[in-house]
């Protein structure tokens, strides 16, 4: 489970730094850096905050991880989950946190 | 920050920069700046922002909240969650909540103490929903049930909407990055905290009338189900390091029921919940035959976990939840739910192609975990949740004695303490200097030091493998003996003195050794309570093998407090109806 950076999409802003309960990104001539991808909890919180769209996060293949990734984008209450299949296809589901869940 | 330094003079010791020798790295040395408040709150999460707010609410005082991450996703809440588990739903009563939790504990509880959390839970919700908190309701505009004590809502947003309020309130001040190191006690009595900005390489030394810990409990003692890669895809947030609970085992105070652990049973590999499938859709837990199981050995907590692994044990297992035949609109309703708390599960689901209406979705233990929003580990407090240190208040995960408050029980836990610390009268104690300056020099001595030969990561690993073997962990079957229980214990001490030379070449690096440090202080005081309970209360949670059945003289609680450097351990009667002694 753990996060990957798309470097030419990261534009720095250290969001992801911040926000990561676990204090994992660094920052890395101007760029957010992993050093240790085994460390991440996979809460989700750097992607909600990344403003370009520039990181995913994705299963790791000793839990079943078939190479697929998911990142969200925020537009007002509502976000956008896309999520890469391993195919490449995009699969697209929105929540919106004025709504409660059915179960 | 004005006011904060405004009711003590600022003392600042600048010191002078030095290059470590032997290699590259230049750690600047910490610093001290002294802080004052009126509330010190260690831990931004779900019951130390509730506290900051309502103590605001119940005096004019100020607040620090001290994080070690940011407020706005901390803690275990970070991903969202998406039901109210402790709710009195019309028809039910506190009173009925109390019984229920302390059953499910085995009359290991605090009837008291679970009552008056009880009693707060409606009120805490009211709450958050005026913050903005989504929560489904009928068509009549009441809240929805799910379960008997559960209400749905959308909890994604739960810590932005707090870390908003927090914001909002010009009488909090946050210092997010920031952990916490050690309370700081004078003549019995909880005056501060020691806590350290990474970023910054700042040893702040923070006095205050009343110290909430509301910290996280412990994950990462023992071995998880994915120890490569995915180590950290645990359900417990990796980064609760029992910081709480070891800053309390220093400072004198008492803890209970640490072998009362928690052991969740999850959706396998993503470890996301699985009440939203078992209440939510209604799913049932069978084994590898497709027999319903859950019900077989009990329906307590620990008796559901023990169903899917005595299954396993007698080759029926691997255990399932049975979801296939559930509609595809209820997929897609339960691909976002889990969006909005466990985004990996919904990751697994529509990567696989293998959605819960068309393959029933495996289930598996978790690794235990020390954690007194759950089950009952925690301080022992008084109804007024104080430690059994003066001005020292717990709520939360770092409570005990008061099992299954979950996160309203955490919100309640956490308004009850701010309540109790808005009484205190006076202002903020002095800290002594020398004990400061002193602290700081500890510190600072673990940079620039030699190189031990190995590090933080390396003997944590061998801690969690000890934990796992001869403590009770998932290699073990969760089962351990008083001879196993030993041979954890001198391992233990022996990682503890190599920890001691560990070198820090960053202030990440000092962090990572503080909660290995940590860590093993709990596994210590753990280990003696799994060694003093002389029975199996609960099936796995504490599964003695040198005494396999339920004793009913076991209907005391364990309690244990660090007296120089031996954990000493105290039984305590159970009141049926009464408190833990007030003190």
């Amino acid at each position: 489970m753990s996060i990957r950076i798309l470097e030419s999409k990261c534009c720095g802003c250290g969001n992801c730094a911040d926000i990561c309960p676990g204090g994992l990104f660094e920052m890395k001539n101007g760029k957010s850096f992993l050093p240790h991808p085994e460390d991440c909890w996979a809460c989700a919180s750097c992607i909600k905050e990344c403003p370009e769209a520039a990181l995913r996060m994705y299963l790791g293949s000793d839990i079943g991880g078939l190479g697929g990734a998911i990142h969200a984008r925020r537009e007002g209450s509502e976000l956008k989950w896309i999520i890469e299949l391993p195919g490449k296809e995009l699969r697209i589901l929105t929540t919106d946190s004025r709504s409660a869940n059915e179960y | 920050m004005q006011w904060i330094f405004a009711s003590q003079s600022v003392i600042l010791y600048i010191l002078v920069y030095y290059d470590i020798q032997e290699g590259e790295t230049i750690q600047k040395q910490l610093e001290l700046r002294y802080l004052s408040a009126d509330f010190l709150i260690i831990g931004g999460g779900t019951a130390g922002c509730y506290a900051a707010l309502e103590f605001c609410r119940a005096s004019d005082g100020n607040v620090i909240i001290i994080e070690k991450a940011n407020i706005r996703r901390s803690g275990c809440l970070a991903a969202g969650v998406n039901a109210i588990n402790a709710y009195i739903n019309p028809g039910s009563t506190p009173e009925g909540y109390a019984a229920y939790a302390a059953r499910d504990a085995e009359g290991i509880a605090s009837h008291d103490i679970l009552l008056s959390m009880a009693r707060g839970l409606n009120d805490t919700v009211k709450r958050m929903e005026e913050l903005g908190l989504s929560v489904l309701k009928d068509e009549f505009g009441r809240y929805s049930a799910r379960g008997a004590w559960n209400i749905k809502i959308n909890g994604e947003n739960i810590k932005p909407l707090l870390a908003k309020a927090v914001a909002a309130e010009s009488r909090i001040a946050v210092f997010n990055h920031v952990w916490a190191k050690d309370f700081i006690v004078k003549e019995g009595r909880a005056v501060g905290a020691y806590a350290v900005d990474l970023k910054n390489s700042i040893l702040y030394a923070v006095s205050a009338k009343a110290v909430l810990c509301a910290t996280g409990g412990a994950a990462g003692l023992y071995k998880p189900n994915a120890p490569g890669f995915s180590r950290h895809k645990m359900w417990y947030p990796p980064f609760n390091s029992g910081t709480g609970y070891a800053m309390g085992l220093r400072a004198g105070a008492e803890m209970t029921s640490f072998e009362m652990r928690f052991i969740a049973l999850r959706c396998k590999g993503t470890l996301a919940p699985t009440g939203t499938l078992a209440q939510g859709v209604g799913a049932k837990q069978i084994n590898a035959l497709g027999e319903e199981c859950e019900g077989k050995y009990g329906r307590t907590t620990s008796q559901r976990l023990f169903a899917a692994k005595q299954e396993e044990s007698e080759g029926r297992g691997p255990c399932f939840l049975k979801t296939t035949g559930i509609s595809k609109e209820q997929d897609e309703d339960l691909f976002k739910a889990y969006l909005n708390m466990a985004p990996s599960q919904t990751l697994k689901w529509v990567e696989s192609g293998k959605p819960p209406s068309e393959a029933d979705v495996e289930i598996e233990g978790s690794e235990p975990y020390i954690i007194g929003g759950h089950t009952g580990s925690g301080y022992w407090v008084d109804n007024s949740r104080q430690s059994t240190i003066a001005s020292l208040y717990a709520a939360g995960d770092a409570s005990g004695a008061c099992p299954q408050k979950y996160v309203s029980g955490a919100f309640a836990e956490g308004a009850i303490a701010a309540r109790s610390a808005a009484k205190l009268l006076g202002s903020a104690p002095e800290i002594s200097a020398s004990s400061a300056q002193e602290e700081k020099e500890k510190l600072n001595a673990f940079f620039g030091r030699k190189d031990p030969g190995y590090t933080a990561r390396q003997l944590e690993e061998r801690m969690q493998c000890a934990m796992d073997k001869h403590a009770g962990g998932i290699g073990s079957n969760y089962r351990y003996s008083g001879k196993s229980l030993a041979a954890a214990e001198a391992e233990i001490l022996e990682i503890e003195s190599l920890s001691s030379f560990l070198r820090a070449e960053t202030g990440k690096d000092l962090a990572a050794i503080h909660e290995l440090r940590d860590r093993l202080l709990v596994c210590r005081a753990l280990i003696s309570h799994l060694g003093a309970r002389k029975e199996t209360r609960w099936r796995l949670f504490a599964e003695h093998a040198d005494y396999p059945l339920k004793d009913d003289g076991w209907l005391k609680f364990v309690n244990s407090v660090l007296r120089g450097d031996k954990i000493e351990i105290i039984i305590r009667d159970v009141e049926k109806e009464g408190s833990p002694d007030e003190h």
